[in-house]
C-alpha cells in the first residue's frame, strides 16, 4: 500500500489544558488557551517558544498523558487519552525529564521495554545507531546527561513507533552525539514516520523542520514551514522574500529620530564604541527599502556600511517572542 | 519530502496484554530483589524480628510463641514489600518521570498497575518461603489446611496494601512517601496488630479495623487454627476497595 507521506498522524483542534479550580486561592491557571496543530507522516515537526509557553504542555496531551480541559486530539485517527495498547505501540515518547528508571542498566530497560512490542526494533541495530554500547551496562544513574538522552531516545523508538514525539532530544548532548540524533531523525523522516519534537535550539529547529509551530503564552502564535516564516525562497507574489538589513550608524541617533523610523529597530549585540550597528528584521520589497532611504534623508544620516542578511528562525522567533 | 507517494512504516503491534504483564511483574521483580535497601526491609529486618521475638520468648515468656510471631512476622514482611517497597519506589518513578513514560507505552496505567502487583506476589512468594522456612526451623508447626487460607488472605492483604501504597506515591512527593511509608510501616507493626495480635476488648476493638490487625488476625486464625477468619478478611477487603477507588480518583502520574 502506498500512502501520502503527508497524511496527518497527529491533529490538535482547539486544545485548552487549564490547572486549579475556580473556588480555589489561586484561581484556574490556563496553560494552552487554543492549540491548533497538525503533524504529518515523513515529516519533522517541531514546536519552539519561550519557557513556559506550553509546548510540553501540548506534547502530554498529545500523548494522552494529560486530558484537555476542551478540544480535540487525533493522534493517528484515536483519542490518545482513552486508546489502548494498539495505539500506543503505534507511538513512541521522549520525555523532557527522560522518565528513566535510575537503578536499571540500559540494556535491562530496553531488552524490557523491547517485550512489550510484537515486532519492536532490532535492540542491536538501535545501539549501534545512538552509539550505546560503552555504557549498556552501566546503571542509569551513573550516566552522563548526554547517555541518558540517548538512551531515553532509544526507549522511544524499540517499539518501532509510526509517530514520535521526542521533547528536548538534543539537551546536554556533545556536538558528535547531537550529529547522532540528527542523522536517526533524518533516517526516521526518510522512512515515512512522523516527529513531534521541541527544542530552545533554533538553530536545530531550522535545519531539521519541515513545519514550525511558535507557541507563545499558550497559542500557536506562528506556524508555517521555516521559508514561509523567515520569507526566505517564497516565491508567490502576495508574499515576497523578505530580507534581513543591517546598517552601520557613523553616529548616535536621537529617541526622536528612532521614533521616525519607517520600521522597528534592532540594536545589534555587536555594537561598540565607534558606531551601532542596526537591524531591520524584515525588508520585503523595494518599495521598504526606499522609505528607509527617505528615513535616513530626512535626518541626515549616511550609513558607514549596508549589508543585507537571510533571516533566521531566530530573528522569526525573537520579532514573535517579544514582550 | 512533502507530498511524496512512499510505503508506509508496518504498523506497530502491541505484544499479548497477559505477555506484557508477565514481562513487566518479572522485570519490577527482579529489580526489587536485587536492590539492598529493599531487601533489607522486606527479608532481613523481618527475619531479624523473627529470631529477636523467639529468643525473647525463650528467655522471658512474655512473648507469645513461634506459632503466634511467625504468621505476624509474615504480616510485617506482605506490608513492606507491598506497602512500604512499592510506595517509595513507586513515589521516586514518579518524581524522575518513569510512570508516565511506562504509560505511553503498549503496558499503559493498567497493564503497569497489574505489573506491579503481580511484583509483588513474586517478592511475597520469596519471603514466604525464606521466612516461613526460618519458622519453621525455630519450630513453628501451622495448621496444614490453614496454608490454603493463608495464601488467599495474603493475596487479599497485597491487594489491599499495594493500593494504598500506590494511593500514598501517587499523591506525596517522592521524599514524603518514603517518611511516611516507613513510618507507617514500624507503627503498623509494632501497634497495628500485625506481628502481635491485639485486645480484642474495649477501646481497643476498634484497632482491629485496621489493616495490618486484620492481616494479623486473619493470617494468625489460618495457620494456628485452620480457619478463615471471615470478619477481618472482609474488613481487608473492603480497605483493598477504598484504596483502589481512592488511587483511581487521586493518583496522578507525574
Amino acid at each position: 500500500m502506498a500512502v501520502s507521506s503527508s497524511a496527518a498522524c497527529l491533529r490538535l483542534a482547539g486544545v485548552r489544558y487549564a490547572v486549579g479550580a475556580a473556588s480555589s486561592a489561586r484561581g484556574v491557571t490556563e496553560i494552552l488557551s487554543g492549540v491548533d496543530l497538525t503533524a504529518r507522516r515523513g515529516e519533522v515537526t517541531v514546536i519552539i517558544g519561550p519557557n513556559g509557553a506550553g509546548k510540553t504542555t501540548t506534547l502530554s496531551c498529545a500523548q494522552g498523558l494529560l486530558r484537555p480541559s476542551a478540544g480535540t486530539v487525533h493522534l493517528l485517527g484515536e483519542d490518545p487519552f482513552r486508546a489502548g495498547a494498539g495505539l500506543r505501540a503505534r507511538v513512541g515518547v521522549m520525555l523532557q525529564d527522560g522518565g528513566l528508571p535510575q537503578s536499571v542498566k540500559p540494556r535491562t530497560l530496553l531488552t524490557h521495554v523491547a517485550k512489550l512490542h510484537q515486532d519492536p526494533w532490532p535492540l542491536d541495530n538501535l545501539i549501534e545507531r545512538l552509539d550505546l554500547s560503552r555504557f549498556l551496562s552501566t546503571s542509569i544513574r551513573r550516566l552522563s546527561g548526554g547517555q541518558k538522552q540517548r538512551v531515553a531516545l532509544a526507549a522511544a523508538l524499540i517499539g518501532s513507533p509510526e509517530l514520535v514525539f521526542l521533547d528536548e532530544p538534543s539537551a546536554g548532548l556533545d556536538p558528535q552525539s547531537r550529529q547522532l540524533v540528527f542523522d536517526l531523525i533524518g533516517h526516521l523522516r526518510s522512512q515515512g514516520i512522523g516527529i513531534v519534537l521541541t527544542t530552545h535550539l533554533l538553530e536545530e529547529a531550522q535545519h531539521l523542520a519541515d513545519s514550525v509551530y511558535i507557541l507563545k503564552d499558550g497559542v500557536v502564535v506562528r506556524h508555517g514551514t521555516v521559508s514561509e516564516l523567515t520569507g526566505i525562497g517564497a516565491d508567490d507574489h502576495d508574499r515576497p522574500a523578505s530580507r534581513r538589513l543591517s546598517f552601520a550608524s557613523p553616529r548616535i541617533m536621537t529617541s526622536g529620530e528612532l521614533d521616525e523610523a519607517p520600521f522597528t529597530l534592532e540594536l545589534d549585540s555587536d555594537s561598540n564604541r565607534a558606531g551601532a550597528r542596526w537591524g531591520v528584521p524584515a525588508i520585503a520589497s523595494p518599495a521598504d527599502l526606499a522609505s528607509l532611504a527617505a528615513w535616513w534623508e530626512r535626518i541626515g544620516l549616511f550609513p558607514a556600511e549596508i549589508s543585507f542578511e537571510a533571516r533566521t528562525l531566530e530573528d522569526v522567533f525573537w520579532e514573535v517572542s517579544a514582550p | 519530502m512533502t507530498g511524496q507517494q512512499m510505503t508506509p512504516p508496518p504498523r506497530s503491534q502491541p505484544a499479548p496484554a497477559h505477555r506484557r504483564v508477565l514481562a513487566h511483574g518479572l522485570y519490577e521483580a527482579r529489580i526489587t530483589l536485587r536492590n539492598g535497601e529493599q531487601l533489607l526491609v522486606s527479608l532481613i529486618l523481618p527475619l531479624l524480628v523473627l529470631i529477636g521475638l523467639h529468643r525473647a520468648h525463650v528467655v522471658t515468656d512474655v512473648v507469645p510463641g513461634i506459632d503466634t510471631v511467625a504468621p505476624g512476622i509474615l504480616c510485617l514482611a506482605v506490608m513492606a514489600s507491598a506497602f512500604t517497597g512499592a510506595a517509595i519506589a513507586t513515589g521516586f518513578e514518579r518524581q524522575y518521570g518513569v510512570l508516565a513514560y511506562l504509560a505511553t507505552t503498549p503496558l499503559g496505567a493498567t497493564g503497569l498497575i497489574l505489573g506491579k502487583s503481580l511484583a509483588v506476589l513474586c517478592v511475597i512468594a520469596v519471603q514466604i518461603i525464606v521466612l516461613g522456612g526460618a519458622g519453621l526451623v525455630l519450630g513453628w508447626s501451622p495448621e496444614p489446611v490453614g496454608l490454603i487460607w493463608l495464601f488467599g488472605v495474603v493475596v487479599i492483604g497485597a491487594a489491599a496494601f499495594t493500593a494504598l501504597g500506590l494511593l500514598l506515591a501517587g499523591t506525596v512527593r517522592a521524599e514524603a512517601t518514603l517518611a511516611v511509608a516507613n513510618v507507617a510501616w514500624v507503627l503498623m507493626g509494632a501497634a497495628g496488630g500485625a506481628v502481635l495480635p491485639l485486645n480484642h476488648e474495649g477501646a481497643g476493638a476498634l484497632l482491629m479495623l485496621l489493616p495490618s490487625a486484620a492481616l494479623g488476625d486473619a493470617v494468625r486464625d489460618a495457620t494456628m487454627n485452620g480457619h478463615l477468619a471471615v470478619i477481618p478478611v472482609l474488613i481487608l477487603a473492603a480497605w483493598a476497595l477504598a484504596a483502589i477507588l481512592a488511587a483511581r480518583k487521586w493518583f496522578t502520574w507525574k
